[in-house]
Order: C-alpha cells, then structure tokens, then sequence
C-alpha cells in the first residue's frame, strides 16, 4: 500500500509540476466550451422570423411586439396560410416561422390554453435549438405576464418543429462530443504517453527491477489522469449547463455512470497503446491517428452515423465515443434514464473488459 | 552512526589483491552458460562465472560485447535464452521477484526522476522497496550528510550536476541495502576525479557487505575491482584480479590488457 501512496505522489508531481500540459488539459474543455458558445450567441442574432397568424388581436400582437424587439429577433414577414412556409424557407427570407393557431386568443381567453408552433430551419441544427430556445423563453414569460395580470391560469404551449433535419442531428451534439473528445485524450493519449515517457527516459527499467508490482505502476499511473478527466468532466458540465444553456434533462447520475464508464474504456485504451509503443511520440500518433481522427469523424460528434457509408457504419461501432456520445446525448439531451442507453453501456463494458485483459496481459513485466 | 564511512576503510585503492583474504566463498552472483539470443544474433555466448561476497567485480567490454544484455538477464529484466543464474541464492528464471527484492541496479541511462527533488526521488524508491517512513527519514539525513548533499535535498534532480547525478543514482540504488548492486557504466561521461569520488562510494558499499557488479570503458576503474571479466562478442574471454591479468599478458596496465583481446572482436557495434 505504501508502495502504491508513493508512486500515486510521484505521478501526481508529474502532472503539477509539468505546468504547460496542464493548463492544456485543464483549458482545453473550457476553451472549446466557450468557443462553441460564442459561435452559438452571434448565430441567433437577428434570426429573422416570419409570422403566420390569422387573427389580429391584442395579444397574437404583444407576443409578437416581445420578440421582434428582442435582440435575437427580428420580424421580417407576415404570412397568411401554411402553404406559404415551405417558400420563406426555400427562398432563406426567414429562419423561424411562427404558427398562432387559429382563434389563437380566443382558445386562450376560454380555455386558458393555446398553442403556438415554432417551425424552424434546422439545416444548422444547433442555432435551430438554441433560437426556438429563446422563442420558448419569451412566450413563457409572456406568459408568466398574462398571469401576473389576471387570475386565470394560462398557458401557451409552443410546439417545435425542425424542418429538414427532425431528428436534429447534430444539435447539442457539441457537449457530448467534447466530452467523448476530452476524456479519450486525457486517459488514452496521456495515461499511454505518460508511460512511455518512463521506457523512453530509462526509468521503467529501474521500475521493472524493483519489487514494485505491475499492477500498481499501473494504477498510479491511471489514478491522477482519472482525477484529471474527473475534473474537467465537471467543468464542461458546469459550462454546459450555466453558459450553453444545455441542461442535464436525464438523470445525472446515469450520466455520471456512464462516464466513468467511459473513462474506464479509454485508460485501458492508453494502457493498451503504451505496450505497443516504445517512443513518446509513436504513442502521441497512434493515439492522434488511431483514437482522435475515428472519435472526430466517426462517433457521430460532427458527422452524423446514419448518413455514413454501411462499412464506416461498422467500423463506427469499434469506437468507443460513438457508443458514449449516444448515451450522453440520450441522458442529457433527450432526457432519459439509465434503462434507454442499456445497450451503450453493455458495449462499453464489453470493451472494457476486452481492453484492460489484453492490456495486462500484454503489460512486459520484464524489458525484451 | 555517522560519517564513518570516510575512515573505515584504508583507502579507495584498497582492492589490489586485498580481497584474497576473504575465504568464506559465499557465492552472490553465479552464472552457468548464461546465453541470450535476439534472432539468429547471439548477444551474449554461454558466459560462467561466480562472484563472491563482497567482491567488487568488473565487466569490460567493447561497445556491443553483450555486457547490458547480460545485466539485466542477471537482474531479471530479460529472460536467458538458454543457462542458469543464480543471484543473492534465487534462481534468475524461476524466482525473479525475489531477486528483485536483493538487487540493486543502476542503468546505462540515467534513470532517476529529473521533475522530483533529491529527497523526492529517495523517498520514492525507499518506499517502493518497502521501507518504512522513519527509515527512509533517517537514512536519507545520513545521506545527504555523507555526500554532502544537504544543499541539493531541496533541488530537482535535473538541476544537478552529472557527477552529482551519478552519486545520487548510485545512493538510491544501494539505500534498501540490497545484497548485490548492479552497476551498468556508472560513470559515464564524467573526468577521472569525478569518477575517484563514485569509487568512493563503490567502496564504501562493499565495506556494508554490499557485492558490487560493475560495467565499465574506463581502464583505471578495471584496476579498481578485486577481479574483471573482458568480454568480447558475447564470450568471456579473461578473467581473472588485474594484477594476474597483467601477469599474463604481460602488460604495464589494463588498457594494454584490453586491446590485446578486444583486437579479437569482430562484431561492429555503434
Ligand atoms: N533487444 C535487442 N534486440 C536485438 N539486439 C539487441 C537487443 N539488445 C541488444 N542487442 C544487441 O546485442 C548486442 C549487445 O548489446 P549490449 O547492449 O549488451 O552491449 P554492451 O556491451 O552493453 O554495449 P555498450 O558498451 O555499448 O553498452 C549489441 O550488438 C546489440 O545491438
Ligand atoms: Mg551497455
């Protein structure tokens, strides 16, 4: 045990006092966060909207007034029946249409409920969702308004609707793909480099010949590069939900199963590239080469798997982010519990468990 | 308990025949027709030889003789080919965890933490041989006091000097008190004074009862041990005290030794 204390402080002193990588890996998530959330802010500006109402009332006219003079907004066009639409759309004069359905005010006088349609150009999926966000936003404070005035109890449901790509592909996609990013790069690439570096520096050799078992040099080998990936899994989550407004809809704690999961997948990955390499930098490309480019294009974080040829399809299935990044995108965005994303984790266990088996086993005890 | 290290010897160039007396032929290091080959390359050819306790015992050898590789088959980091070897009593094939456990090693390459103070890199090794916190605490002020080191406790180790380096390698090495200290071209790199001081300490090791197995290129050094073994392709070719190697091949000194059987190699090595 003291064996193992000791060399968890030793690898710790690693990191702390490698200052530059550090702040790279601890930045690294921060800075992609905030990248994608700046991207996302000049987006929805002036998102130009059309307006599709039948009646001209008072309140159809104050939602309207609301979001024209919000600075994401502005109000382009006033159309008159649904057969219009398909050519604001076509012709790019707008990028939100919005539905007041008919006897808009009515229905909500009367019945206390009404619906507005939100009908939106996801093409870029991620502006769709944050703009109809936004819409949503404004409505329900609108409401909250009516509410403030009257006694009645209203409520306005907005009903979205993506054109061109319902099943938003792509859209928040970011936070899990950044987390699937992150996480493999800071256990695979670093956990395998950080290994490597001591064949290459000679001292593995004085390892191998002292009594220190295997097994703890590589859990002290892991153990800070998990606390590590730990950390910046709650940073991108904290960014996630305070800065990019995309909430944890799931159970969190699924979420953070299922991540730790991940983490566990992607040290053995590491482990499992340092037995094949002997230099700092082949362990740097076989992870930049075999990790990064397949967790880039093939785990579905920027190209969406259904569109991909049948045989990427199958090589997606070997990599592990393409199985985390639908659990998390199940969990987080869509909301669902553990029991959705059951075959996600069975596939990530399985790699786990295959992974780790090869990589111990393959781990030399002696140099060769 | 200190600093009696300095005196208890007669001098650093006590080996000169002064091992003769030691007649308990306890037997640290033997090795029978220890053999290892990468491929069709033999790198090390069918080499016996016993060391005993206490011995100071050179490895000479060109560039490539096969002296690295047949350390670490010795030290358990590479299984033989074909032969035995036994050291500190454990079979090196069957039993290495408890050779591992006797040894202590000092690699070609520097190999301690550059990123880890002095007293970082001591801690770490003692801990990993198992040593308890006041032991570590005490030897390690020993230490410092002994090298002359209480300056540097508090460096990096990348900052030191490479003599200094070599010196603290070497302490580290021996600190668990190991029963046999493998040493692989200690001194590299460094001027005959520098080198003086580590023999220093080489003898001051074997006074502990600590057997000393030495590679070197440096001909004053082979005078240094109780006996050497010149290496050449991988076989032993001589063995014997330097003073009957000189004996035998008539020669004013080691160097004239070595040149004389070194010719014989045909391996080319970088
Ligand atoms: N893992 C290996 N695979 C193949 N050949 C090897 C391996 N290790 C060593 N050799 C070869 O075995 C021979 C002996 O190498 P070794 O390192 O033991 O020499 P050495 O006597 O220690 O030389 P030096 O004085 O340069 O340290 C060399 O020709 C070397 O190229
Ligand atoms: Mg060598």
């Amino acid at each position: 045990m003291k064996q193992l204390l000791s060399f968890i402080r030793k690898e710790f002193h690693h990191i702390l006092r490698d200052r530059t990588t550090m702040m790279i890996l601890i930045l690294m998530p921060i800075i992609q966060i905030i990248l994608f959330g700046f991207a996302l802010t000049t987006e929805v500006k002036n998102t130009k909207v059309a307006v599709l109402a039948t009646t001209d009332d008072e309140v159809t006219n104050r939602i309207i007034e609301k979001i024209n003079s919000s600075s994401y907004f502005d109000v382009v066009a006033n159309i008159h029946s649904n057969d219009e639409i398909q050519a604001i759309f076509r012709d790019a004069k707008a990028k939100l249409v919005i539905v007041f359905e008919d006897h808009f005010s009515e229905n909500l006088r009367h019945n206390g409920k009404a619906h507005i349609q939100l009908i939106a150009d996801a093409t870029d999926p991620n502006a769709a969702t944050s703009f109809t966000f936004y819409v949503s936003n404004i409505i329900a404070s609108y409401q909250q308004e009516l509410m403030g005035t009257t006694k009645n109890p209203y409520q306005i449901t907005p009903e979205v609707k993506m054109l061109y790509n319902p099943q938003m592909v792509g859209a928040f996609n970011f936070v899990p793909g950044v987390l699937g990013m992150i996480m493999l790069l800071i256990c695979a690439m670093m956990t395998s480099i950080a290994i490597v570096r001591e064949k290459e520096m000679g001292t593995m050799e004085i390892l191998l010949v002292s009594p220190m078992k295997p097994i703890y040099t590589i859990l002290s080998k892991i153990t800070p590069y998990f606390v590590l990936s730990a950390f910046n899994f709650a940073t991108i989550m904290l960014l996630s939900v305070f800065v990019l407004k995309v909430p944890v809809a799931g159970s969190f704690l699924s979420l953070v199963f299922v991540s730790l999961l991940y983490i566990f997948v992607s040290l053995a990955l590491g482990l499992l590239i340092s037995t094949l390499t002997s230099s700092q930098l082949a362990a740097m490309l076989i992870s930049g080469m075999g990790l990064m480019i397949p967790v880039m294009l093939l785990s579905g974080m920027i190209f969406p798997i259904e569109n991909m040829p049948v045989i990427l399809q199958w090589i997606s299935d070997i990599v592990p982010a393409r199985w985390y990044i639908s659990a998390v995108k199940t969990i987080m965005i869509q909301g669902l519990g553990i029991s959705s994303v059951l075959k996600e984790v069975a596939v990530l266990s399985f790699m786990s468990i295959v992974l780790v088996t090869v990589s111990l086993k393959k781990f030399k005890v002696r140099l060769e | 308990m200190k600093l009696i290290f300095f005196t208890c010897q007669n001098s650093p160039f006590r080996g000169l025949g002064g091992r003769d007396t030691i007649n308990n032929m306890e037997k640290v290091i033997v090795a029978e027709s220890l053999t290892k080959r990468f491929g069709h390359f033999t790198a090390v050819d069918h080499i016996s030889f016993e060391v005993e306790k206490g011995e100071i015992f050179g490895f000479l050898g060109a560039n490539g003789a096969g002296k690295t590789t047949a350390m670490r088959m010795l030290c358990g980091l590479s299984k033989q080919t074909s032969g035995k070897g036994v050291v500190a009593g454990f079979d090196i094939a069957s039993q290495p965890e408890l050779v591992k456990r006797n040894i202590g090693y000092m690699s070609q390459k520097f190999s301690l933490y550059g990123d880890l103070k002095v007293w970082e890199n001591i801690e770490l090794f003692g801990g990993i041989y198992g040593m308890t916190d006041e032991q570590i605490k005490l030897k390690t002020d020993e230490l410092m006091i002994k090298l002359n080191f209480e300056e540097e406790r508090n460096k990096l180790v990348s900052s030191l000097p490479l003599g200094f380096k070599q010196k603290l390698a070497f302490s580290v090495a021996i600190f668990h008190n190991p029963r046999v200290v493998f040493l692989d071209e200690p001194t590299g790199g460094v001027d005959p004074i520098t080198r003086r001081k580590f023999w220093e300490l080489i003898y001051d090791a074997t006074a502990h009862g600590i057997t000393v197995f030495v590679t070197t290129h440096y001909m004053d050094e082979a005078e240094y041990c109780d006996r050497v073994s010149i290496m050449v392709d991988g076989r032993i070719e001589a063995l014997d005290s330097p003073a009957n190697l000189k004996k035998q091949y008539q020669a004013k000194n080691m160097d004239e030794v070595f040149q004389q059987l070194a010719r014989k190699a045909k391996r080319v090595d970088s």
